[in-house]
């Protein structure tokens, strides 16, 4: 009986400590929700207060009127979509190709895409804008979409995928001689289904949330995205205007967590479990 | 026809093969070449200085601080992320719904913009009306603190503390990425190995030193890895936060490089910069492989 009140407490402590920890992570998003309502009052005011004494969606509409806000949301969505429909052009056939086709180009692009791997953006942006400026690219959506269509990871994950298919399945198709086309579409693609989905949430949210490149890549406000535009909130004034600055960055957070709450499985995934494998 | 038969595989890997090219390689040579050269923004003159311009940088005391900025950020995040993640792995290893709950909760920082963050930890971190300040007075920290003459935390304001804050906050981000990664690793572990050891009546701290570990290797060698490359990325902080202040004692390699290329339009020394980060990270990266590879197990 005592050993039983003693896993009980034990039980009871451990979902204490769960909900701590828990709470680390996500409380500061509950505070920028909060604070996003406050007046500027209200968020200079110490002790801070918990809930807003009123609620004030006029700090969205603030967020909102600056730094050319809707359109920045507009750039991010576009170029995060942009960015995906180049990357699966290109990243589809060349992980075809590396996993199925001989080839003399193979080993050289292997080794190249483990290169690729290694090398973060902030060693080659300079080049790259000078290479971009040449061109008279600079200020265009260009050199934001372009440089990510061959993702690394993107090829590095879709040719491990690729030959993981069992050898049987694809001498099945053959023998029922359907076209290489047809057995791509109706074998080869469905097969690999989870990992380009995967590959598809880490680019979206990967790019949805950059901020460096783009801030690298342009000079002008019509190109500027959302991150940038949020981080312009801060920027602005000597005494920070936190509501509003957190009204835009729960703007900023809010489609993520949208997508991230239901598919939180198949994000964590994408995100974790590919280093594993 | 015969033809695109033959040489479908090279079309189909040539745009992939050409965007790598032109936007990985040639960027790395292009920097390597203009890292040896003195470029005159103004009057457009290079001229060839051999490794002139490495021996100026690496003679500035401020360029030298940059780089033990980044140093001592790297290992400080490697050493903490990477400890309280195993911790809390072995802690989380369970499927029931609050550990879920709580696996999804620590997760979160992850797939968020570091700009979000950045901001979010500015406001947390404000030294007058902050929730950190009040939480630490709260919970009596500040009278702790104030036995070291400490009278309040100026996270990000002040020289000494400042790089610390942007290590909590840089922990706090990753911390879930670090966890989720160790615990699928450990998931893989077959239970099996766990079943003979518990028939040796082994202790639970010593089977998770002498299996868990061990077999986790792969994870852990794989987040040293990852880690070490991306805290030698860290920007938004840097550039949202501090520009490198109070006294430089926040500037990283990046932002350096950032700056000096497109604020002081010093092309040179920002490639400079560019070979000496991309040569920081290939030794780090090498030098794992070679102390710590043959202590990987691979199952």
């Amino acid at each position: 009986m005592n050993n039983h009140k003693f896993a009980l407490a034990r039980r009871g402590l451990e979902m204490l400590g769960l909900m701590a920890l828990a709470c680390v992570f996500v409380f500061p998003f509950f505070w920028i929700v909060s604070t996003s309502f406050k007046t500027l009052m209200e968020t200079a005011r110490y002790p801070p207060s918990l809930l807003p004494e009123n609620f004030n969606p006029i700090n969205y509409a603030a967020a909102f009127a600056s730094n050319n806000f809707p359109r920045a949301g507009l750039n991010s969505l576009f170029i995060v979509l942009a960015i995906l429909v180049l990357q699966m052009a290109v990243i589809l056939p060349a992980s075809y190709a590396l996993a199925f086709k001989k080839s003399r180009l193979e080993k050289p692009l292997f080794a190249l895409i483990l290169i690729g791997l290694m090398v973060p953006d902030q060693v080659t942006f300079l080049p790259v804008y000078l290479l971009f400026s040449k061109l008279k690219l600079i200020n265009t959506y260009v050199p934001l979409i372009v440089p990510f269509a061959a993702s690394a990871f993107g090829i590095f994950m879709v040719t491990q995928s690729f030959r993981q298919i069992p050898k049987d399945v694809i001498e099945a198709a053959k023998l029922d001689k359907s076209s290489s086309l047809k057995t791509i579409w109706k074998i080869l693609l469905p097969s690999i289904r989870p990992t380009i989905i995967c590959f598809a949430l880490f680019s979206c949210i990967t790019h949805w949330n950059d901020y460096f490149w783009p801030f690298a890549m342009t000079n002008q406000e019509s190109l500027r995205t959302l991150p940038m535009a949020v981080a312009k909130l801060s920027s602005v004034d000597s005494v920070k205007q936190w509501h509003v600055i957190m009204a835009g960055n729960t703007m900023l957070i809010l489609p993520l967590l949208l997508v991230y709450l239901p598919c939180s499985k198949w994000i964590k995934r994408a995100f974790a479990y590919n280093g594993v494998k | 026809m015969r033809f695109f038969r033959s040489h479908a595989a090279l079309l189909f890997l040539l745009p992939a093969l050409a965007g790598i090219l032109i936007f990985i390689i040639y960027p790395i040579a292009y920097s390597f070449h203009i890292s040896f050269f003195d470029w005159d923004m103004i009057s457009g003159k290079k001229t060839f200085v051999g490794f002139g311009r490495y021996e100026h940088l690496l003679g500035d005391p401020k360029f030298i601080q940059v780089i033990v900025n980044t140093v001592v950020y790297m290992f400080s995040m490697v050493a903490v992320t990477v400890a309280l993640a195993l911790f809390l792995a072995a802690w989380l290893n369970k499927s029931s719904l609050v550990h879920n709950l709580a696996q999804t909760a620590i997760f979160t920082p992850h797939i968020v913009s570091t700009i979000s963050v950045v901001l979010l930890w500015m406001w947390v971190m404000n030294p007058d009306i902050g929730l950190l300040n009040y939480v630490m007075e709260k919970m009596g920290v500040d009278r702790l603190l104030a036995l070291f003459g400490i009278k309040k935390m100026m996270w990000l304001e002040s020289r000494t503390t400042a790089l610390f804050s942007f290590i909590v906050i840089g922990v706090w981000k990753t911390l879930g990425y670090n966890t989720l990664v160790l615990l699928a690793g450990m998931q893989s572990i077959p239970g099996q190995i766990y079943e003979g050891a518990a028939l040796d009546k082994a202790s639970s701290l010593r089977k998770f030193y002498k299996i868990t570990v061990p077999l986790l290797s792969p994870s852990l060698f794989f987040l040293l890895i990852v880690n070490v490359t991306s805290s030698f990325q860290t920007f938004e902080s840097v550039n949202v936060i501090s520009k490198g202040g109070p006294l430089n004692s926040t500037n990283m390699m990046v932002h350096w490089i950032y700056q000096t290329g497109f604020e002081f339009y010093r092309i040179s020394d920002s490639s400079v910069g560019s070979v000496l980060l991309l040569l920081i990270i290939g030794l780090a990266t090498y030098s794992n492989f070679r102390l710590l590879s043959n202590k990987v197990h691979y199952q």
